[in-house]
């Protein structure tokens, strides 16, 4: 009976386990995936566009909690780093619009802000949490990947975010 | 094939089946989580109630734990 069991083990885990690493990764040191999206004024932005610039990719939702808290800290980025080439594109991943418009009214954003209800973006950049976001510097390589918008790796975030914008 | 056999071959036969589907489930993607974040969604509705419950539970009981984890469902908890 033992060699049975072990069969059946192996025929439910390979199936698991090969399409865990078909998934395509945006990790760190690879070049990030493709992005464009349209603004709320329909307008795209797209991430190749932003080559030479150190970009901050955000994704969010209305009602993931850490999502509201690390807005601020990205107005404050944008504001400090803006002018020397840093940029924040947050990506909204809601379903229905109206949610995000309520969150934008209370919580408001004062960077770009891109809608992908369908959830492409997120899938081609393997988001693990919510939020998770992806400093990407001027050759459009992954610099650092963030998910869960932690306390503790804040500092680590800004520190990065300097280096990269004073290296270009 | 005797009988035994037979029915031993069906029930791994159901087993593989039962596995495969397994495999192919597909849970909700951290960004799909939306309507899991809603309050509708908690498991207990009143949050300072249950607490109070659980305390008087684990006073009287003399254990703790086992209650599932809290969070919005957005998997970065």
């Amino acid at each position: 009976m033992k060699p049975l069991r072990i069969a059946i083990f192996l025929i439910c885990a390979v199936p698991i386990g090969v399409a865990a690493s078909l998934a395509h990764a945006a990790d760190a040191g690879a070049p990030a995936p493709a992005l464009a999206l349209p603004t709320a004024t329909g307008e795209t932005v797209a991430l190749d566009q932003l080559k030479g610039k150190v970009v901050y990719v955000d994704f969010w939702a209305s009602w993931c909690a850490p999502c509201r808290k690390s807005f601020p800290w990205m107005a404050d980025m944008q504001k400090k780093y803006g002018p020397s080439g840093f940029t924040v594109v947050a990506v909204n991943v809601d379903k229905k619009r109206p949610d995000a418009e309520k969150f934008l009214q209370s919580t408001p954003a004062a960077f770009t802000v891109v809608y992908d209800p369908a959830g492409t973006t997120p899938t081609a950049w393997n988001v693990k949490a919510m939020p998770t976001s992806y400093l990407i510097d001027g050759k459009g390589n992954v610099a650092m990947v963030e998910s869960g918008f932690k306390d503790e790796n804040i500092a680590e975030l800004e520190n990065r975010i300097k280096t990269l914008v004073g290296s270009k | 094939m005797d009988k035994h056999s037979m029915r031993n071959l069906l029930l791994s036969l159901a087993v593989v089946i039962g596995c495969a589907g397994c495999a192919s489930f597909n849970p909700p993607q951290p960004w799909e989580k939306g309507e899991l974040a809603k309050p509708a969604m908690q498991f207990d509705p009143e949050v300072l109630q249950a607490r109070f419950r659980e305390h008087t539970y684990v006073s009287k009981e003399g254990s703790s734990g086992g209650y599932g984890v809290g969070g919005g469902g957005c998997g970065c908890n």
